[in-house]
């Protein structure tokens, strides 16, 4: 099944947050996407976490529960302790199985399996952090024709995890303080 | 992930009638998103060049479909994970059942065993562990094995113990096992009211009536309609006003079952047979 409306899945670590919150604001509503972010965090601070999502977004917010549908003008947070995956049935499956990079949720599982389910509809982000997690998920969402940003690695909090990024791969946009219409643009793509 | 062969949605499903026609083990009702995901990483484990090679090697080795089962199914699990979870079942469960003359209880896809040495800790702290048994069951038969062993890497203890104290236990957690090199060895006491046995949530039936059922981040790996099935078959081995657990992510809601049950106030993953 082919969404009538784009992926965008994010992910990053904790020192990420603020980038997220800074972006919220632009979500509106005449955007024709999903949003799933992926966070490197404790599991404590889930709660805190979607409070100050939704606080910021005129978009849904929910925490992901088992075989949860995907929908439009939604943001999905992946909980803590679980790998998040999409199905192409549009819904989401959750797994506890081995860490990946030592993370779990991690980047790549997300972002490799929205990329085999939805190809060219999923645009991925991978924001500050501290390991290399994210990258290969990047490539499978380039490789299966989707597009993919990375922030800035001179304005993330924690530059490894974007640098990685822009070392190895060829980057759709590099997202900074000054080009958010840019990427409002690249996830909005027709 | 970077497995060089990938498998397409066609070549998987190939592989999946295969299982059926030559073992009778039907994963077609999984989530198909993480079954790819666990086959993908067989795959590059054991270095797989072709789907030719992986399909004849399924048909034609018993052993290695025997090692299919125990790399695809899931099998990551700790004691007391959850730990006010465990705290509910201690204040909420355990007092309802204390008065049963017997009380059993069912692990379904128990994996190692961990939840079911956790339940047992539990149990013996109410003074009921001598009037219970505990049913675990798994698709995967060489965990059973594991559970049978009662045996856990010592190097896991300390979170252990931790998570037991969070759940309430003010024990010293390191009374229930004995450390024997890097594994800790459960106590006799334990075993000898667990009754292991294969069960397949995919195609076997009911087969006793219990007060409590533990399914736990089980039914993730299956899709709606399965889970719609575990679901039945749950309600089908479930005493009236018995409890059904889930894992923390997991729901009743839109079940086929949902209106026989009532979830506990605190909103912890547990359900009670009302109807």
């Amino acid at each position: 099944m082919r969404p009538d409306f784009n992926i965008v899945v994010i992910g990053g670590s904790a020192g990420s947050l603020s980038r997220v919150l800074r972006l919220l604001p632009h979500l509106t509503k005449k955007l024709n996407i999903s949003v799933i972010l992926i966070f490197h965090r404790r599991e404590d601070e889930d709660s805190v976490l979607h409070d100050v999502l939704a606080y910021k977004s005129e978009f849904i917010v929910k925490e992901v529960e088992d075989k949860d549908s995907i929908m439009r003008h939604h943001i999905y947070i992946a909980p803590a302790d679980y790998h998040l995956l999409l199905e192409k049935n549009l819904t989401f499956s959750l797994d506890i199985s081995e860490k990946v990079n030592f993370s779990r949720p991690s980047i790549d599982v997300t972002f490799e399996s929205a990329a085999d389910a939805f190809g060219e509809s999923v645009t991925g982000l991978l924001l500050s952090g501290a390991n290399a997690d994210g990258v290969v998920g990047l490539e499978a969402i380039r490789k299966h024709g989707g597009k993919i940003a990375v922030q800035d690695p001179r304005s993330a909090e924690v530059s490894y995890m974007p640098q990685q990024a822009v070392d190895r791969l060829a980057i759709d946009l590099l997202l900074t303080e000054f080009n958010i219409e840019d990427f409002l643009n690249l996830v909005n793509r027709k | 992930m970077s497995a060089d062969l990938n498998l397409t949605d066609e070549q998987i499903a190939i592989i999946l009638s295969d299982l059926i026609e030559h073992y009778g083990y039907d994963f077609t009702n999984y989530s198909a998103a993480s079954l790819k995901r666990r086959i993908q990483r067989l795959l590059t484990m054991d270095k797989v060049v072709s789907f030719a090679e992986f399909r004849h090697r399924i048909q034609r080795d018993a052993d290695y479909f025997k090692r299919f089962v125990e790399q695809v199914t899931v099998n990551v699990t700790e004691m007391f994970r959850d730990a006010h979870f465990y705290r509910t079942l201690r204040e909420q469960v355990i007092p309802e059942l204390a008065t049963r003359p017997l009380i059993r209880i069912w692990h379904a896809g128990c994996s190692t065993g961990e939840e079911v040495y956790s339940m047992a800790i539990l149990l013996q702290e109410a003074n009921l562990l001598h009037k219970s048994l505990l049913y675990a069951t798994d698709i995967n038969p060489a965990v059973l094995e594991k559970v049978r062993l009662g045996m856990f890497p010592m190097s896991q203890m300390k979170q252990y113990s931790e998570n037991y104290i969070h759940s309430g236990g003010r024990n010293d957690f390191s009374k229930y096992y004995i450390a024997q090199y890097d594994t800790a060895k459960f106590d006799e006491s334990f075993k000898s009211r667990i009754i292991l046995a294969t069960h397949n949530l995919v195609s076997d039936t009911s087969f006793n009536e219990f007060q409590l059922i533990l399914c736990r981040n089980v039914m993730i790996y299956f899709d709606k309609e399965l889970q719609d099935r575990a679901l039945e078959l749950f309600d089908n081995s479930l005493e009236k006003l018995g409890f059904l657990a889930l894992g923390s992510k997991e729901t009743l809601k839109f079940s086929s079952v949902m209106s026989r049950y009532k979830q506990l106030d605190n909103k912890e993953k547990i359900w009670r047979k009302v109807s």
